[in-house]
């Protein structure tokens, strides 16, 4: 089978798994005894109805991308990383220190605030590498373990003087040299107020209303990174092949437990990215008290699968999940349907997306398409 | 329709897309006797028994199992009508014991709903005793031999009640002594009114037990006969379509230093038992030596050892003067040598990846396949479509097909190209042509031979004892991780050599 069939064949499972999410979403609005069409209408008109609403999309679609992508490198090498919730911690937290304490100069502060995010959580990663390489400790473990670590690492620190802003349950703002904002410092100055609300247009609504930031190009650039790494280098190579028979990969001279441990790294590594420009790139550029994770380590989870497993196909379902996500609130407010109805449609989209590729393992098995022989 | 036939099948048509693996097959197996299948790798001898075992469908053709017509929908309703089914790859779990891998799916449950091990340990045995097996109940299946999951697998068939067994490549993982036993229990069975259907390409083993042979060439039948008006070349010419040359010719080189020495290896396992003792061989340019003896007795562990899969106690291994145990498989193959694995989907190939890609998988960095870590594709590409032509790795142009649809005697094929393709000193070969047909052992005893005259070393592990005193230069028969005799081929006598096998005095 070719590989423009092959993803035409997963396109048409997302969409059935969607409108099978939203019909099964609809029968739960009408049995709470909500229109659906209505319920659904907010949900749309919350998301397209406004620029800044779509603005609002993208920001929030940048860090479940990362972690999406995340999630997808880990599994290609064979790992399950369930600790992107610490992992961004670590970059947020790391962002949070390196931007409040530091001072660089405009860009090169947020280069500098990003390099040592991702390098921290690289390390993190590393860590969970060698557990599992050097004593067999199952990398899932480690993970979870190492997110509640995190989490209240990060409730600890944001206690401490040296963090702790005075008079918040949080810590010191970033400076606004770290900031990725787009055209952060000048859109805010009183120039800047007065032309974009003087202009009109929908993008000036964007930059005025929302934290519009340049984390979105980031995330792409990197789902196009991944995306060359496992088509066109011999280090994607590697790691694919580690992930899909380790004892083959180790026959063939492959140093399988170094490529596990870079693998676990560069996994680490983007989700420390996603805490990181989630610090420079939204309000409020600090750290705050945490009960619970935030949970884009399990939304990057649903991300990977419904972009099946492809780094180009992560930076849809971002997109996608977080609309439902964003969409969601406005179903609440306009109708008074609870906006968890969106966390059931999602959940039934995955189901069904899971379900299809059962189905056709099944069908294939049947067909005998499998071996030749 | 005929009531002495246990199996009738008429006029099978299977395709695949557009690939017609079987065209109007027909196959009608007596009750009570013991029925051949042969043909090449990819024939569609699996596919027919794969489709009389309910795994596959199929688009035409009519199936009656004692004269009655059955359309199985899974192998559950195979296995209802008394068919049983011995896989060429074993469906076992590795992590289960080998008493809870037979009872799997066949669970009696005895009060309140648990598993009646007890009962089912009593059956067991006592099928186990008469068909004359040695099996440890106990033992997890990831830890027996190869020889052993299969007997694994043959009593879990038996155990569900199955009155006619297929058995897909029997034979290929056996000793002489364990084929010889093979072939006994299969005629126990027969005497008990138990049909049994192989599928080989072995032809002495055909002649040896089968009494009518069914022939499938390229998805189709060409004829079914009595084996006893057949000698193995007339079977084989059918089954291939043309003569085949069984011997290989040889010539006789002159000794040289050995470049490939094994020194006083002793490797143990996790649990301290010795697996290799005082091991010491040796291979010299332009020689193969073969490593004779009954599975388990130190082959597997021999060749993870060479390969630094696992740890040596003490002792040395050496090539070119250079000592490489302990170190890793990398260092191996940067120092001349290359393996050709026994298990060649869990240790050889990436099953996912495609066939070109799996061809590199050694030569990562080779300036010829990456640049700064690029890989080059088209050069890839090139050198895969070369290799593909050069060992007939079929369909032909199989570059950009994922190794998992290949048959398994191409997936070999796939490792030996790999393997040969990288110009190495010496060889490994374990088992290099299990599961394979005469047309495709052929090639390969060929290549082996080939590099041997380009003096290359080759050191052939298998169990195949006609395999090893057809190829070897010198035969070293290991025994209880031992060697405990070498003899140069043309002396030796296989009687000699399957005493040494199993642990007699020289």
């Amino acid at each position: 089978m070719n590989m423009e069939k092959l993803i035409k064949i997963q396109l048409t499972n997302i969409i059935l798994a969607t409108v099978v999410g939203f019909i099964l979403g609809g029968i739960v609005l009408v049995l709470t005894g909500y229109n659906p069409l209505e319920a659904y209408g907010a949900l749309f008109s919350g998301i397209f109805s406004k620029p800044k609403y779509i603005a609002q999309v993208v920001i929030k679609s940048t860090p479940i991308i990362l972690t999406g992508l995340s999630f997808l490198v880990a599994f290609k090498s064979g790992l399950f990383n369930m600790g992107a919730e610490g992992q961004y911690l670590t970059g947020s937290i790391v962002a949070a220190i390196v931007g409040s304490k530091l001072d660089f100069p405009g860009g090169i502060h947020f280069l500098a605030v990003v390099v040592s995010a991702v390098t921290a959580s690289a390390l993190l990663g590393a860590v969970i590498g060698i557990l599992k390489t050097k004593w067999g400790v199952n990398e899932v473990i480690s993970c979870i373990m190492f997110n509640w670590f995190l989490l209240y690492l990060n409730n600890y620190l944001i206690t401490t003087p040296w963090l702790k802003k005075p008079n918040a349950e949080a810590s010191y703002e970033i400076h606004e040299t770290a900031w990725s904002l787009v055209a952060g410092k000048w859109k805010t100055t009183e120039k800047g107020i007065a032309a974009l609300s003087g202009s009109g247009s929908p993008f000036a609504e964007m930059l005025l209303r929302t934290d519009l930031n340049y984390g979105i190009v980031i995330a792409v650039i990197v789902a196009v990174i991944i995306y060359i790494l496992y088509k066109k280098t011999t280090t994607g190579y590697r790691l694919q092949s580690v992930g899909a028979n380790i004892n083959a990969s180790r026959l063939s001279g492959i140093p399988v437990e170094k490529n596990i441990i870079c693998a676990m790294a560069l996994s680490a590594a983007i989700s420390g990215l996603a805490g990181a420009l989630t610090i420079t790139g939204m309000m409020p550029h600090r750290l705050s008290q945490l009960r619970v994770h935030e949970g884009y380590g399990f939304s990057g989870i649903a991300v990977a699968l419904i972009g099946a497993n492809s780094p180009i196909g992560c930076i849809f379902s971002g997109l996608f999940y977080s609309m439902l996500e964003y969409g969601s609130s406005s179903i609440q407010s306009k109708t008074g349907a609870a906006s968890e109805i969106m966390d059931l449609v999602i959940g039934t989209i995955i189901f069904f997306i899971a379900i299809s590729s059962l189905f056709r393992i099944v069908l294939k098995k049947k067909k005998g398409e499998s071996k030749h022989e | 329709m005929n009531a002495a036939h246990a199996i009738e099948m008429h006029g099978i048509v299977k395709r695949f897309g557009n690939f017609c693996a079987l065209d109007e097959v027909e196959l009608e197996v007596k009750k009570g006797s013991i029925h051949a299948i042969l043909g090449e790798n990819g024939a569609g001898k699996t596919t027919l028994m794969n489709i009389l075992y309910g795994l596959y469908d199929y688009n035409k053709g009519q199936i009656l199992v004692h004269g009655k017509e059955v359309h199985f929908k899974s192998p559950r309703d195979a296995i209802h009508a008394g068919i049983g089914m011995v896989h060429q790859h074993f469906k076992l779990i590795e992590p289960y014991t080998v008493l809870q891998n037979i009872v799997l799916g066949y669970e009696k449950k005895g009060l309140f709903g648990f598993i009646d091990y007890r009962k089912a340990r009593k059956e067991i045995e006592a099928l186990i005793k008469a068909y004359h097996f040695k099996i440890d109940l106990d033992a997890k299946v990831r830890d027996i031999s190869v020889g052993m999951q299969q007997r694994v697998e043959i009593v879990k068939a038996l155990y569900r009640g199955a009155d006619i067994l297929i058995f897909d490549e029997p034979t290929a993982v056996l000793t002489p002594q364990e084929i010889h036993e093979l072939t006994g229990c299969m005629k126990n069975m027969t005497e008990e009114g138990k049909t049994v259907i192989i599928i080989t390409h072995k032809l002495e083993e055909i002649t040896q037990c089968a009494s009518r042979c069914t022939i499938i060439r390229r998805g189709k039948f060409i004829t079914e006969v009595a084996v006893d008006g057949c000698d193995t070349k007339k079977l084989a010419s059918l089954m291939v379509g043309r003569e085949v040359n069984f011997s290989v010719k040889k010539q006789k080189k002159a000794g040289t230093e050995p470049m490939f020495e094994i020194r006083n290896l002793t490797v143990e396992d996790r649990q301290g038992i010795c697996r290799l003792s005082d091991l010491s061989l040796e291979v010299h340019h332009g020689e193969i030596v073969g490593i004779a003896g009954v599975d388990g007795n130190g082959q597997q562990e021999l060749f993870e050892a060479i390969s630094s899969l696992i740890m040596v106690k003490s002792g040395t291994i050496t090539i070119h003067s250079k000592e490489i145990q302990n170190t890793d498989p990398k260092t191996m193959l940067e120092n001349g040598i290359t393996v050709i694995p026994e298990d060649r989907q869990k240790d050889g190939l990436v099953l996912d990846f495609t066939v070109a890609e799996n061809l590199i998988s050694q030569n990562l960095s080779a300036p010829q396949f990456s640049r700064h870590g690029f890989l080059k594709k088209p050069e890839i590409m090139a050198s895969s479509a070369a290799l593909i032509e050069k060992y007939d790795i079929r369909p032909s142009g199989c570059s950009a097909l994922k190794c998992r649809a290949l048959s398994g005697g191409n997936q070999q094929k796939v490792i030996i190209a790999r393997a040969i393709a990288r110009n190495p000193d010496l060889i490994i070969a374990v088992q290099p042509t299990r599961g394979m047909d005469v047309g495709a052992i052929e090639f390969v005893h060929k290549a082996l031979i080939e590099e041997r005259e380009k003096g290359k070393g080759i050191l052939l592990i298998s169990l195949d004892l006609d395999e090893i005193l057809k190829l070897s230069d010198r035969v070293a028969i290991i025994s209880s991780g031992h060697i405990t005799g070498v003899f140069d081929a043309q002396d030796a006598d296989k009687g000699k050599i399957g005493t040494l096998m199993v642990g007699g005095k020289n």
